[in-house]
This record gives structure tokens, C-alpha cells and sequence, in this order.
């Protein structure tokens, strides 16, 4: 192999893995806090990239874009989690199977406002074309996603270890019941833990649809990603996150760059293996 | 009691109530038309098309033959083949259709093909273009009027290599059978032109992210040959272009690489791939100028070959329906009559049937241009009557294997 | 107790049986679908209503199965009998080693290990090719024989699914009312408190995803004959996830429930597409609803409004 196969391919799988950091550390967070999954967590990604794809084709601006896929779906997140998801708290089988009623809700309104078309989301003239880099050549684009992917992640941090908000909510992951006992609102801390969780994966979906464009079933196919991302982190760990995301963006990318025929195997497999060996994650906790 | 019973009620309610369409009169007046199309799920767009171009044409006769009423009746295969099967069942024993029709996956054409020998039901496929179902594989009672995937690809790889006068290039598709069939035929002829395929890259269906593939194209290839359809021709250009690739290996692809149900939403990077197809919605003639222009002021968009297909399937039906004087329910004439169908203004140009099945119909060479301010396929050049055999003797062809991942072999990987 | 049960389920099995002839073809293979998909919804009510296992990755087992048969009875010709004891076999086989790796997890873990399992399983179904012909899936599986009674048509297929199905039912429910299927419940409710007893948990657990795999694959072969067809889909989330909301539905823990479940989602499918493309939003609808009003499914409300 050519050894700027080996660059290329690296950098791929490291753009991709950003991405999946964005889908993934909200899934994650709002496990670790509130213990369900959120099946849903997919239709957020798509319906941020649709919501993404109205608002530049009518402002053209990409700031604008992401603000208001963001902000929206993280008012229908929460929406969701205060009218709907908290009526079953203490049911995790409630919670998860809700989440998959809304998901299906979700697939059918997108189907209906944005019709079944695949759409490219046009992005800013900036952050088009390629760079090269000793003889390499690098999309812009994808060198933009590892920026946001690392701003997101600092930002992440930052929340968690150094403010308050992030403390209450280490402890409401720690152990919610004691953390309800001190005095935190975990029903107000869940129902903000969801929105940011919710705005992350819209962020993905409007800053990823810039490369995969937004199509009817891209829900669906995103989904399992996050779950494996997660499943190998640890559910609750931002750190398990980002090597999550990492891992699996790099080993998709070089399995499909190498055992083709085995693409989706080479992804589940090694994912089950971890499992077997630490169930509740690289980083995660029982 | 009632309450253990309760459940049963509720269930054998909606059993009565599910069947209930069943149990109406059998009608003798209209003729029924059953049409399968993705109405919902990932294909849903595509499956639009396929029903206003079927719906397009049966408005213009006022869905009417002779003295007798078409009716026809739409069901959602949700694009998965399972479903498509039950809704055909459905079609079939409970609405007494005259005639099935559509569908979409590959999959779906190969699960139909025993349902319809076994139902003897006059079935036409307008989209579905696995190879085998007219070769290897046919059924009696399917007629296709649509395409096979390997069709087009006979005569551009000639044109390729004549014209284009690229000698190596490095094919790039979705790895399933749509893409190995168009492949398999492409090589077949650029390599008997002279040309080399010095790579095959297959990847899966459900990729979005197509980086880690076009990482791999060999650096000495003249260009890259593509077979995506839906939104993967749409993310795959973009993406492909964006790869830096494209100023230095151009692009050239099969038909549903730059199809009408994408090309409008992509933008410059399209410009000058050369496909080939039996259908493009610029074809200069006058059929095709009426039709397109209606299928725009219905739909609200340009028509893709997936309309034109039902549209036209649609026509067939109706001429064979004319043929045997509206005698439908003597199904063995109403196949005899699909079989027969033979006309030169069809929007894509003049069509007949073979021995096998299949239409046999103009390619077109077809390349991506600005005009007017909007992308389209504007045709470059066109083979006349071309067969899903090609310049091959059929005999000989059907001796050979299918077109698969590894077959055609690639002498020069 | 056993008795009463015994007692509806042999008159429910009757009226459907008499029901068979009169009814036309369609309305009864939407009926037999119904019962392929009750057996499904049944071996995951095993893992989740009795031993409070949530799996999402009952296809796995499902469509290992249907492949077997249809792959088997197309390019091998087997009859009835080698394609059922294969296709159980190998879903028998497949949940024995994929539960060593699962049962280690409990609750939400155990739920995405076990998806993580079924996409395994998908992966395989999709990208080896060569074996399972990929995207394309096997058709032209045909109808078995059963000695001279062939089952092509509608009505004996029918009757053979029937049977199986309330075969299925016995058997299940022999297993849950019987000490091992007490002991599940008692897992269900502290598995602690269970391992203090001395009862051999993680025995108990893995029994039962074994019995769960088989009973998936029972429904995966009479699947691939119902369709004469497979394809990845079967083996996909969407099929795992569609055997949970139709035993949520019809109510974990209550064996029948799930049958019904199977049922109305069946027909909730087929009957309201006719009718309309937002098939989807109404099913997702219904979905939220049963689980905010019913939550004990369609059975287990029923059941307590009896109380």
C-alpha cells in the first residue's frame, strides 16, 4: 500500500469518528443520567440535518443553519422528556420503547414535510475544496468536522469538571438517588441533560450532512454507529465517548478499506468481543 | 370470562374488519391494475415517480378503454421485499387485479417471479433490472418493460473506449447484484475494445461515506467508473469531487449515477460525466418534449427514467389491454398481448419485446451539461435497438454466467 | 389455573381452525403471518416478561434459521423435516454461543449487547455474499410436503402454522409454569435474592435465552416457507424491534399477550396502508399510547381491570 493510503484512510476514519463523537456523547450523557436509551437519538440526527437544509436554502447562512437545527431539536427533546418520558419514570423498558414509538413518529414527519428526495446541504464557499498537505489531499470540510468534534468535546469537559451544572450532573450519573438526596433536581437536571443530549445529535446531523447529505433512512443507518461508539465507551463516560468514537470511526473505515466484504462485521464483531470481556464498557460503570 | 375472552374479540375485529374490502361483491365492470411502489421507507421518492408517471399516462385517457374503467389500485411495499410479496397477495386473491405491476429492489423482482407463475397473473416489471429474471431465471408470466442493468453498459463500454479513448479505468459500485451486472457488462466490452479494468472496488449498499473507497483508486487510472443510484449517486459525486479526484481521473458512470431523481439537486460536480441509458428527460423527440413537460406540471420536477418507465408501462399495458378488445379476465391472451406490444413513440424512442421478455430499445450516451441554467443528460450519441444480448448470440450468452462480484475475472487488477 | 388457560386457548385454536375454510386467501395468510410473528413475539416474552431479559436481538436467531431452510431447500432440495431440524438447529446453536457473551449484561446492557448481537448476525447476512447471496436473498423457496399433502395453498399452510403455533404455546407454557419457570420469575423480580435461595442464576438466564434462540427459529423456518423468500431484512433491528413492541404490546410476562400483539400489529399494518401513507405515525402513535395508558400491554390491561 502506498503510505499516503495509510494517511488518507487515517484522517477519514478520524473525521468520521468526530462525527460520531457529536451523535454519541449526547446518547451517552443521557444514559448516564437518566438511564435509557434513547432510541430516538438517530431521528434527531436526521430531522437536525432536514432542519439544517430549510433554514441555509432560505437564509443561506450556515451559522444560522446550525443555530436553529440545534435550538430546535433540543426543544423537541425536551419536549419530549417532560411530557412524555417522565410520566414513565422508573420504567427503563417504558422509556426505551417510547423512544422507539417517537423514532417511527419521526421517520413518517420527515417523510411527509421534506418528501422521500436525497439533498446535498450546501456549504459555505470556506469550507469547501480540498487543502493538500505533502502531496495529500485533505477536504476541507472533513478538517472543519475534527474542529467542531474537539471544540464540542473541550466544551463537554469543561461543563462536566468545571462548573456546577456539570458537577450536579457527574453526580446525578454517579448515583441519581443519592444525588437527588442532596438536593439536586434530577427532574430538571434530566430534562436539561436531554436537550443538550438532543441538540448534539441535531448538531451532528446539520454539521454531517454537509458530506452525506440528508436522505429518509439516515436515522436508522446512524443509529447502530452511536450505539456501538457508546457500548464500547461505557454508557455515562464522555471520555469513553471520544476513544469510542475514535475506535470506531478508525476501525469502519480501515475494515472497509481493507476486508471489504466483511465491512459490518469487522465493526460488530470486535464490538461484541469488548463486551464480552468488560460488559459495561471500556470506561463505563454497572 | 370476558375479560380473557376480551382480547380474542379485539383481535378477531380487526380481522373481520382488515379483511372487509374482501368481502365486497366481485366487480365485473372496471378493469384492475395492481401496482407495487415504495411509498414509504428509504425509497419512497423514487417510488413517487413511479406512480405519477404510471398515473400521468392513465389520466390522459381519462383511465378509460374502450367501454371498460382502469382502475387502479396503489400499494406501499414500504421498499421492503417481504411487504411487497403480502401486498401482492393482496392484489391478487382479494382486489381479483387484472394485472400486477411495479416494484422496485432486485430482490423483489426474483421473490415475485415464482408468485406470479404460480398465480398465473400477467405481471410486467418497469423497474426492477436484475439481469437473470430474462435470461437465466425468466418466469412466463413476467414481461419487462423496463430495462436490464446490463443493457446500457454493452454498448458504452465500446463507446468509451472508441471515444473517450480511455484504456485503463478503475470501477467503483454498490456490491450487490445491480451493481455487478452493470459492471460485468461494461467490462465485457471496454475490454474487448482494448481496454483494461485495472480495479473493482465494491462497496456496501448502505454506504454514506464513501472517503475510505475513493482513497483507494489506483493513481495510473484514465478515469473511474461509477454505479450508484438514489442518494449515493448524490453523496458519491459530491464526495468523489471533493476527493480532489475528480480534476485528474474523470468520471464516467452508468445511467442512475446522474438520473433525473438526483441530478437537480446536485450541483457543479456533476458537469460532463458521460452515462448511458435507455431514457434521458432531455431526449429531443416529440413524444418525450409532451411528456415531459406534462410529468413537470404534475409533479413539479423534471421526469427521471424511474417515471418514464411506469409512464410507458403504463402505455403497454393499455395497448395490450386494446389488443384483445378489453378481454381481460382471458389471462393466457392478455399475456400473449403484453408480449406483442410493439411501438415507435415511446417518450424514450420505439420498443419491442424479445423472446425473453425484455424490451428491446435505443441506449443513450448521455453527458451531464448546464443549459438553461439546469443540469441534464444531454444526449451525445445513440445505438438503435439495442438487445440485453448486445452483438452476442443468445445462445452463447446464456452459456456464459451471470455477471457477478468476480465475473467477469479482472485480468488486470 | 393451568386449566382455564388451557381451556380458552384450545376454543381460540378451534375457532380459528373452523375459521380457516371460510375465510378468503388473503385475510388468512395475514392471519398465518400473524401467528409466525406470535411465535416470535413468544420466545422474546420468555427473556422479557419472564426472566425481565430485554432483548433487541431476537432476529438474530429468527432469520439464521430462515436462511437455513430456504438456502437448504433450494440448493440442496431438503424436504420439511432436514430444513426445520437445521434451521432450529442452527438458531439452537447460534443462541448457545451468542448467550455466553450476552447473559453477562443485565438491563440496558443486556439490550444493546444483544443488538449489538443482531447486527452481527445482519452484517454477516448482508456481506457474505457467496452464501447468502446478499441483497438479493434466496427465492424460489418452495412449499414442503407433508407425505402426499403438499402445503402450497393458503389453507393447509394455514392449519401446519396453527399447529405449530399452538404446539409452541403449549410448550412455552408448560416451561413458565413449571419450577425452572418459576425460578425465572423469581430472577425477574431480585436476581439476588435468587442467588441467596441457591438457585444457579446464570443457568437459569442462560436456559432460557437458549430456549428463546430455538423458539425464534421455529418461527424463521415457517417464515422462510411462508415467503418462500429471505432477505437481510429479516435479520435486521427493524425485525427485533417489531418483536418487542409487539410483545409491549400485547403484554410481557403473559405468553399470549405477544401472540396478540403479533396480531394487531400485523393488521394495524396491512389494514391502515390501504387506507393511508402515514401508516407509520399511526403505528408509532398507537405504540406511545398503549405504553402510556396500557402499560402492562393489551393482555396485562385487561387482566387488571378484571381485579
Amino acid at each position: 500500500m502506498r503510505p499516503d493510503f495509510w494517511v488518507v484512510q487515517t484522517f477519514n476514519g478520524l473525521s468520521y469518528g468526530a462525527l460520531l463523537f457529536l451523535l454519541a456523547s449526547g446518547l451517552s450523557l443521557i444514559f448516564g443520567v437518566m438511564r435509557i436509551v434513547n432510541m430516538a437519538h438517530g431521528s434527531y440526527f436526521m430531522l437536525g440535518g432536514y432542519l439544517g437544509l430549510t433554514v441555509i436554502l432560505r437564509t443561506r447562512s450556515f451559522a444560522m443553519s446550525v443555530i436553529a437545527a440545534t435550538v430546535t431539536i433540543a426543544l423537541i427533546g425536551m419536549a419530549m422528556e417532560r411530557y412524555f418520558l417522565q410520566r414513565l419514570r422508573g420504567q427503563d423498558l417504558g422509556q426505551v420503547l417510547m423512544t422507539i414509538g417517537f423514532s417511527l413518529i419521526f421517520q413518517d414527519l420527515a417523510l411527509l414535510v421534506w418528501g422521500g428526495d436525497p439533498y446535498n446541504l450546501p456549504v459555505p464557499a470556506a469550507l469547501s475544496g480540498s487543502a493538500r498537505l505533502g502531496g495529500v489531499v485533505f477536504p476541507i470540510y472533513r478538517i472543519f468536522i475534527v474542529g467542531v468534534a474537539v471544540a464540542v468535546g473541550l466544551g463537554l469537559w469543561l461543563l462536566l469538571d468545571r462548573t456546577r451544572a456539570g458537577a450536579m450532573i457527574r453526580a446525578a450519573v454517579d448515583d441519581g438517588e443519592m444525588a437527588q438526596g442532596v438536593g439536586i433536581n434530577v427532574p430538571r437536571l434530566s430534562l436539561a441533560v436531554f436537550g443538550l443530549g438532543a441538540a448534539l445529535a441535531a448538531l451532528g446531523g446539520v454539521i454531517g450532512a454537509g458530506f452525506l447529505g440528508v436522505y429518509p433512512g439516515a436515522d436508522v443507518e446512524v443509529l447502530p454507529y452511536a450505539f456501538v461508539v457508546v457500548i464500547v465507551g461505557g454508557l455515562g463516560s464522555l471520555p469513553g465517548a471520544m476513544v469510542g468514537s475514535l475506535l470506531v470511526g478508525l476501525l469502519d473505515n480501515f475494515g472497509k478499506a481493507l476486508f471489504p466484504e466483511l465491512a459490518y462485521f469487522t465493526l460488530f464483531a470486535p464490538m461484541a468481543l469488548i463486551l464480552a470481556i468488560r460488559p459495561t464498557g471500556l470506561f463505563g460503570r454497572a | 370470562m370476558l375479560s380473557r375472552v376480551g382480547p380474542w374479540i379485539v383481535m378477531l375485529v380487526a380481522m373481520v374488519v382488515g379483511a372487509a374490502p374482501g368481502f365486497a361483491a366481485a366487480q365485473t365492470g372496471p378493469i384492475k391494475v395492481g401496482l407495487l411502489v415504495p411509498l414509504t421507507g428509504n425509497a419512497s421518492a423514487l417510488g413517487k415517480d413511479m406512480l405519477n408517471g404510471s398515473e400521468l399516462y392513465l389520466d390522459e385517457i381519462n383511465r378509460q378503454v374502450g367501454n371498460r374503467k382502469i382502475e387502479l389500485i396503489v400499494e406501499d411495499t414500504e421498499g421492503v421485499t417481504a411487504t411487497a410479496l403480502t401486498k401482492a397477495r393482496k392484489l391478487v386473491d382479494q382486489d381479483h387485479v387484472a394485472i400486477l405491476t411495479g416494484g422496485l429492489l432486485a430482490s423483489t423482482g426474483y421473490a415475485l417471479h415464482p408468485f406470479a407463475d404460480a398465480a398465473k397473473i400477467p405481471t410486467t416489471y418497469p423497474v426492477m433490472s436484475s439481469d437473470d429474471l430474462t435470461q437465466r431465471k425468466p418466469a412466463r408470466w413476467v414481461v419487462r418493460t423496463g430495462w436490464n442493468s446490463s443493457q446500457s453498459m454493452h454498448p458504452f463500454g465500446e463507446w468509451v473506449a472508441k471515444n473517450l479513448k480511455y484504456k485503463k479505468i478503475v470501477t467503483m459500485g454498490f456490491d450487490y447484484a445491480f451493481g455487478w451486472e452493470t459492471v460485468g457488462g461494461f467490462q465485457r466490452t471496454f475490454e474487448e475494445q482494448g481496454g483494461q479494468i485495472i480495479q473493482k472496488i465494491w462497496t456496501p449498499l448502505s454506504t454514506a461515506d464513501f472517503s475510505p473507497f475513493i482513497a483507494q483508486v489506483k493513481p495510473d487510472a484514465d478515469a473511474v467508473f461509477a454505479v450508484f443510484f438514489g442518494r449515493g449517486s448524490l453523496q458519491f459525486v459530491k464526495q468523489y469531487a471533493e476527493s480532489g479526484l475528480k480534476a485528474k481521473v474523470p468520471l464516467i458512470g452508468n445511467g442512475t449515477l446522474t438520473d433525473e431523481s438526483v441530478l437537480p439537486q446536485m450541483g457543479d460536480e456533476a458537469l460532463g460525466v458521460y452515462t448511458a441509458l435507455h431514457y434521458s428527460a432531455a431526449l429531443d423527440n416529440p413524444a418525450n418534449k409532451k411528456y415531459a413537460k406534462a410529468f413537470e406540471a404534475k409533479a413539479g420536477k423534471v421526469p427521471s427514467y424511474y417515471a418514464e418507465t411506469c409512464y410507458t408501462n403504463m402505455r403497454w399495458i393499455v395497448e395490450a389491454i386494446r389488443a384483445i378488445n378489453g378481454k381481460v379476465e382471458d389471462r393466457e391472451a392478455f399475456l400473449a398481448a403484453l408480449k406483442k406490444v410493439e411501438l415507435k413513440d415511446f417518450p424514450r424512442g420505439p420498443v419491442v419485446i424479445d423472446k425473453w421478455g425484455n424490451p428491446i430499445q435505443n441506449i443513450y450516451v448521455r453527458k451531464v451539461e448546464r443549459v438553461g441554467g439546469q443540469l441534464q443528460n444531454s444526449v451525445i450519441f445513440t445505438y438503435p435497438a439495442v438487445s440485453q444480448f448486445w452483438k452476442y448470440n443468445p445462445d452463447e450468452f446464456l452459456k456464459m454466467p451471470l455477471y457477478t462480484r468476480d465475473y467477469p475475472p479482472c485480468k488486470y487488477c | 389455573m393451568i386449566g382455564r388457560r388451557a381451556l380458552v386457548a384450545v376454543i381460540v385454536v378451534g375457532v380459528l381452525a373452523a375459521l380457516g375454510p371460510l375465510l378468503p386467501a388473503y385475510p388468512l395468510t395475514l392471519i398465518t403471518q400473524a401467528l409466525i410473528f406470535g411465535i416470535l413475539a413468544m420466545s422474546l416474552d420468555v427473556l422479557l416478561g419472564y426472566t425481565g431479559l430485554p432483548s433487541l436481538g431476537q432476529a438474530a436467531y429468527f432469520g439464521v434459521a430462515a436462511y437455513a431452510v430456504a438456502l437448504l431447500a433450494t440448493e440442496r432440495q431438503v424436504g420439511l423435516i432436514g430444513c426445520a431440524a437445521a434451521g432450529i438447529g442452527l438458531a439452537a446453536v447460534t443462541a448457545a454461543v451468542f448467550g455466553l457473551v450476552a447473559i453477562r449484561a443485565r438491563g440496558t446492557y443486556f439490550l444493546m449487547i444483544t443488538l449489538a448481537l443482531g447486527m452481527v448476525m445482519w452484517g454477516l447476512a448482508f456481506r457474505w455474499v457467496s452464501l447468502t447471496k446478499g441483497d438479493n436473498g434466496v427465492s424460489g423457496v418452495p412449499r414442503p410436503e407433508l407425505g402426499a399433502l403438499s402445503l402450497s395453498a393458503p389453507l393447509p399452510f394455514f392449519y401446519f402454522t396453527l399447529a405449530a403455533a399452538a404446539v409452541s404455546w403449549a410448550l412455552l407454557g408448560l416451561l413458565v409454569t413449571s419450577p425452572f419457570g418459576l425460578g425465572l420469575k423469581g430472577i425477574r423480580g431480585s436476581e439476588s435474592r435468587m442467588a441467596a435461595l441457591g438457585y444457579n442464576v446464570w443457568l437459569h438466564k442462560y436456559l432460557a435465552f437458549v430456549i428463546a434462540g430455538v423458539f425464534a427459529g421455529l418461527a424463521g423456518v415457517l417464515w422462510a416457507y411462508y415467503n418462500g423468500f429471505v432477505g437481510p431484512t429479516d435479520v435486521q433491528l427493524v425485525t427485533s424491534v417489531e418483536a418487542l413492541l409487539m410483545t409491549a404490546l400485547g403484554g410481557p410476562g403473559t405468553l399470549i399477550g405477544p401472540v396478540l400483539g403479533a396480531g394487531v400489529i400485523v393488521f394495524l399494518k396491512n389494514f391502515v396502508s390501504v387506507y393511508t401513507k402515514r401508516w407509520l405515525l399511526i403505528l408509532g402513535a398507537v405504540y406511545i399510547g398503549v405504553i402510556l395508558f396500557a402499560p402492562h400491554g393489551i393482555v396485562g390491561a385487561f387482566r387488571r381491570a378484571r381485579r
